[in-house]
């Protein structure tokens, strides 16, 4: 098997990060997003770079690209985590309905004035969809990979109807349009607290996750044999699945649902790493940085001054990834 | 020192499936688990597992197996299941490497020299050497057993437990595995298996131990308790037990099972 290196991948994301930040309407050179960024940490006293110019970079498109990546590693990361405990390739965030979940939680917040706490309320609606999808498929016989599938296809309907339901009551003209935008999944408007809020969830989440990463391989062959070689299993899924409904609520209170990056990424990333989680989840997490990052550049770019909600571009990628997947793993659904 | 189980039972759904089994799987032996489908084969590994809640003990060089904690038990005791397919992109080598999860610190990234050595000799007694870099999934089912007894060997038990590990496997690969498990047993290792076939019983176990519906029918060695009337009791078929001429061991051979039991199917 292929291996991709950490440090390729690094390098890669940087330079990404980079030269997304002069793309736009504005024509901003690498150097001088570099002066910017060295100005504003204090290495640099004086900026040769105009205060609007610099104002572009730094209060505009420097927080929409960190917040890009954080959200991409985020959802990857989630994503390759919920197909190691549920074994199943299709399962993602989106798709067992956290995100929907999250989406709801995040507009009741929002709806009742608590703006502020949406991503609060994103956390309560992942974690609520993920306890109900797991009730669900508990009371059909038990947490199998398809039954967590199905009751998370029903509760993401269920949810996305309450949204849907919510926003017709109460949203009107603008916050209406807005909302709707947002909830197709879209950086847009992206500040440094989001870029905060996202980066902070990943701190927090990040080693929890890898500090389980090699059990994850021992689920390969499914719980039995994963209990058989010492591992806790329920405790190590609750462990899990509380983390990512973290992730997921965070992330979607920031980007809306943003659908099949977690599909997409792990699984480019497990044709080239292999499956061990030690190497599978730092370079899904990179490689979903990578793509958000260039997913959400192309939307707010493509059509300008019209910004794209990033959900249209990554469910267009997604999709057929998704069909892929279930023609490659047949037997398992 | 052997497997002294005591008064095992476990209760499902309010269900008795294992009622109060008691027996001796001694030490460097190959010790056989018979009996019906739903007999309590299954369950009865499990247990001794921990991972299905049981009351009664299960001693195994001073600890008791159901009760110890899990990654303990998992230096001691190794399991393979009777077949265990996986969708993951993994080489035969990732595979094995699983059996060294037990012995492993927090974040130990690559295995320790130590550890190669053990993944090396696993490989080599199951002759799967030379498949180390295959994908598991591109191989038989011959060989991805052969890849699930190399992981369990990797974990250096003393104590190996095996759900009818030849069930889904050719002849061959069938007498392949259980001459390892006959090796592996006079290097001191306690082997406890279910298994089907009673003329593969006889020949490779030293020791049965006959389950029928949840309970202990008879235990002991092949050749004693074998015979025409447990074989009807415990199985419903009539049998009789002739000597296989050039190694003098008894060979079942079924006799009307056909006729009798196609007779008990309504039309």
């Amino acid at each position: 098997m292929t291996r991709l290196s950490l440090p390729a991948l690094l390098v890669l994301l940087v330079a990404s990060a980079i030269a997304a930040v002069t793309f736009g309407p504005a024509d901003i050179t690498p150097g001088e997003v570099w002066s910017v960024i060295a100005h504003h940490l204090g290495l640099l006293p004086e900026s040769p770079v105009s205060r609007l110019r610099d104002a572009i970079v730094w209060e505009l498109r420097l927080p929409r690209v960190l917040t890009a990546l954080c959200v991409g590693a985020g959802l990857a990361l989630s994503g390759a985590v919920m197909q190691a405990i549920t074994r199943n390739p299709l399962a993602d965030p989106y798709l067992l309905g956290l995100s929907s979940g999250a989406a709801l939680g995040a507009v009741s917040f929002a709806l009742v004035g608590l703006t502020l706490l949406m991503p609060l309320g994103a956390f309560f609606g992942s974690l609520g969809a993920l306890a109900l999808a797991l009730l669900i498929a508990g009371l059909l016989g038990g947490a199998t990979p398809s039954r967590a599938i199905l009751a998370g296809i029903c509760i993401a309907a269920l949810a996305s109807a309450a949204t849907s339901f919510l926003i017709f009551w109460s949203a009107t003209g603008d916050s209406y349009r807005e909302i709707l935008s947002w909830l197709m999944g879209s950086l847009s408007g992206s500040l440094w607290f989001d870029a905060a809020l996202a980066s902070a969830a990943l701190v927090l989440c990040t080693p929890i996750i890898l500090a389980y990463a090699r059990a994850l391989d021992a689920f390969a062959f499914g719980d039995t044999a994963a209990a058989s070689l010492g591992i806790d299993v329920p405790r190590l899924r609750w462990t899990l699945l509380g983390a990512t409904a973290l992730l997921t609520g965070i992330m979607v209170a920031i980007g809306g649902a943003i659908g099949f990056v977690g599909l997409v990424v792990p699984h480019a990333v497990r044709l080239m790493t292999g499956s061990r989680h030690r190497a599978l989840l730092p370079h899904a997490m990179l490689a979903g940085a990578i793509f958000m990052l260039w997913t959400d550049t192309a939307a707010r770019t493509l059509f300008d001054p019209r910004e794209l909600p990033v959900g249209i571009i990554t469910a267009l990628i997604g999709a057929p990834v998704f069909l892929f997947v279930l023609l490659r793993y047949r037997r398992v659904t | 020192m052997s497997l002294g189980v005591s008064g095992l039972s476990v209760t499902k759904a309010q269900k008795l499936i294992l009622s109060k089994v008691s027996f001796t799987a001694p030490s460097g032996q190959v010790t056989g688990l018979i009996g019906p489908n739903g007999a309590g084969k299954s369950t009865l590994l499990a247990a001794l597992l921990g991972l299905t809640p049981a009351t009664g003990t299960a001693h195994f060089h001073g600890l008791d197996l159901p009760a110890m904690p899990r990654r303990d038990r998992a230096r001691q005791v190794a399991f393979v299941e009777q077949s265990a397919a996986t969708e993951e992109r993994l080489s035969v080598l990732d595979v094995v490497a699983l059996g060294r999860i037990p012995f492993e610190a927090a974040w130990q990234s690559a295995p320790s020299p130590e550890d190669d050595a053990i993944l090396a000799a696993a490989l080599g007694e199951t002759g799967m050497t030379g498949f180390a870099h295959r994908r598991f999934n591109t191989l038989s089912g011959g060989e991805q057993q052969r890849v699930h007894v190399a992981r369990a060997l990797a974990q250096q038990p003393r104590l190996l437990l095996l759900d009818e590990p030849t069930s889904h496997l050719d002849i061959r690969a069938q007498l392949q595995l259980l001459a390892l498990l006959r090796r592996k047993a006079a290097e001191g290792m306690t082997v406890l298996l279910a298994l089907h076939d009673l003329n593969l019983a006889v020949r490779f176990c030293d020791h049965l131990v006959v389950l029928d519906a949840g309970k202990l029918a008879a235990q002991g060695p092949p050749s004693a308790i074998l015979t025409p009337a447990l074989l009807e009791a415990v199985y419903g078929v009539r049998a009789r037990l002739v000597a296989d001429a050039p190694t003098g061991q008894p060979l079942i051979v079924y006799d009307d099972a056909v006729e009798r039991i196609s007779a008990q199917i309504p039309d």
